[in-house]
């Protein structure tokens, strides 16, 4: 298990008790959204779809790199790493 | 023999003289060739890729033009004989190769060889825009470059208002604003292009009158319409750059897929509540290609999960942070300096004060910028915002 830092993006943080951050464990990136769905089922269903797969209008980056040009929801984590979540949004 | 003549005589035994053309095959090898008259005579020609350094500002700017003092530098001036005094000045200062071009640009031209028209801006605009001319990598032929540029900017909300603002003040010859709003007073928190007394007024138009009072140089077309497929390639041809200050989802696939289509790059910028986000996607990019918004996004949030809209709250500040970085890497990809955001997305979290970027790379797959298959098409995504 590596200890990680998840950020919510401010059109999220309403479905996750308004936190900005918060830390927890797991090994890849698809196990620390596991973990979050846990806590926060709504914030969930905005990230990822009834299969698990990040949805089309999210990404989430471990550090810089989105894990889609890396491997996925099994990309690997380390200790310290920052998990941040982008959704599309549109004000201007 | 006069003291001047005796002068002359005695640089000539001192300074390398080259013909015209000599000079002109140096200039071709990478020497810097300097054409040091007057403006008053650059301003009727200069030899082809000279630079242009009035003598009397010679030593003082020359390391703009020739930062390694011992470069071969080539002097120019009317017939010859300024020339050689000044580069006498230059190897005063340290360096150790100059050249003076015998006959100068009386000779150049006699010779035909290859001549240009060097750029020039009036009294009014040397003053206005002095604090580019300053800058090197500005100067005088990257301001006639923005005064010949053209911009479209769709959106004169939150975030085109301070991207107009300053692109008009920077010079950017034409400006194109595309928005079929009318002035609401819920607006002036944040769209700073407009004053109370604008209520009511077609955004477009409460805005030329703004941009032209701010500086005269600008031409404003003012497009009170909404962007749809049937206009969007007709606006959008002529321009270099699109601005996407939009705040709707419909639109903001369209701007994308259409400046796919027509190479365009397309300076992106949204925000929401406290934060924003800014790119610039250009799959066309000369030099390598970098994604467009939908390998970022495929495609936008369903209405029910769509996070706010037009009604959304945000912190009025928010949108002129990211509209002015849009407008910055507008004159970038104008004056062609430095890098660009393209293959990074910057994220801006105005309560924990934090920029970020995160590298977004082109999608192999993505159906609009990959290069496979036909264009498909402009979506028809429900405008849910409006
Ligand atoms: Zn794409």
């Amino acid at each position: 298990m590596k200890n990680v830092t998840i950020r919510i993006p401010a059109a999220l943080r309403e479905f996750a008790g308004g936190m900005a951050e918060l830390e927890l464990q797991a090994v890849t990136a698809g196990t620390a959204l596991e973990k979050l769905a846990e806590r926060f089922p709504l914030l969930s269903q905005r990230i990822v779809d009834q299969d698990g797969a990040v949805r089309a209008y999210v990404n989430i980056f471990v550090g810089e790199t989105n894990i889609r040009d890396s491997s996925g929801l099994e990309t690997r984590l380390a200790d310290g790493d920052i998990v941040t979540i982008i959704p599309a949004v549109a004000g201007g | 023999m006069s003291l001047k003549d005796a002068t002359l005589a005695r640089l000539r035994k001192k300074i390398a003289e080259v013909s015209p053309a000599e000079a002109k095959a140096l200039q071709e090898n990478g020497s810097v060739l300097i054409d040091i008259r007057t403006p008053e005579e650059t301003s009727l020609g200069i030899p082809a890729g000279a630079a242009l350094l009035n003598r009397d500002r010679l030593e003082l700017n020359i390391e703009d033009h020739a930062p390694d003092p011992g470069a071969t530098v080539l002097l120019l001036c009317n017939s010859g004989v300024r020339s050689l005094l000044a580069a006498d000045n230059l190897l005063a200062v340290g360096y150790s190769d100059v050249r003076s071009v015998a006959g100068g640009f009386v000779r150049w031209k006699s010779e035909r060889l290859p001549l240009e028209v060097p750029v020039s801006l009036g009294a009014n605009q040397r003053q206005r825009y002095s604090r580019h001319l300053l800058l090197p990598e500005v100067g005088l032929e990257g301001q006639h470059t923005l005064l010949q540029s053209r911009v479209l900017l769709v959106g004169a909300g939150g975030l085109g208002s301070p991207a107009a603002l300053y692109l008009a003040a920077a010079g950017v010859g034409t400006l194109t604003l595309v928005d079929h709003d009318v002035v609401d007073r819920s607006n002036l928190q944040r769209q700073v292009l407009y004053s109370d007394t604008n209520t009511g007024l077609p955004k477009t138009e409460a805005a030329r009158t703004r941009l032209k009072a701010l500086n005269p140089d600008v031409k404003i077309n003012a497009v009170d319409q909404k962007l749809d497929r049937t206009n969007v390639e007709e606006l959008f041809a002529d321009h270099q750059v699109i601005i996407d200050g939009t705040d709707n989802f419909p639109t903001r696939y369209l701007i994308n897929d259409a400046c796919v289509r027509l190479g365009l790059p397309n300076v992106y910028g949204s925000v929401f509540r406290f934060e924003g986000q800014t790119s610039v996607f250009w799959p066309a990019q000369p030099d390598e290609p970098t994604p467009c918004y939908r390998c970022l996004y495929p495609q936008p949030p369903p209405p029910e999960l769509a996070p706010g809209c037009g009604e959304a709250g945000v912190l009025g500040v928010l949108p002129g942070v990211i509209g002015l970085l849009q407008a910055t890497e507008t004159l970038k990809l104008l004056l062609g300096l430095g890098d660009l955001l393209t293959s990074r997305l910057l994220h801006y979290d105005a309560l924990q004060a934090r920029f970020t970027t995160h590298r977004i790379q082109p999608d192999p797959n993505c159906e609009y910028c990959s290069g496979e298959g036909e264009f498909p098409g402009y979506s028809d995504y429900q405008d849910f915002c409006s």
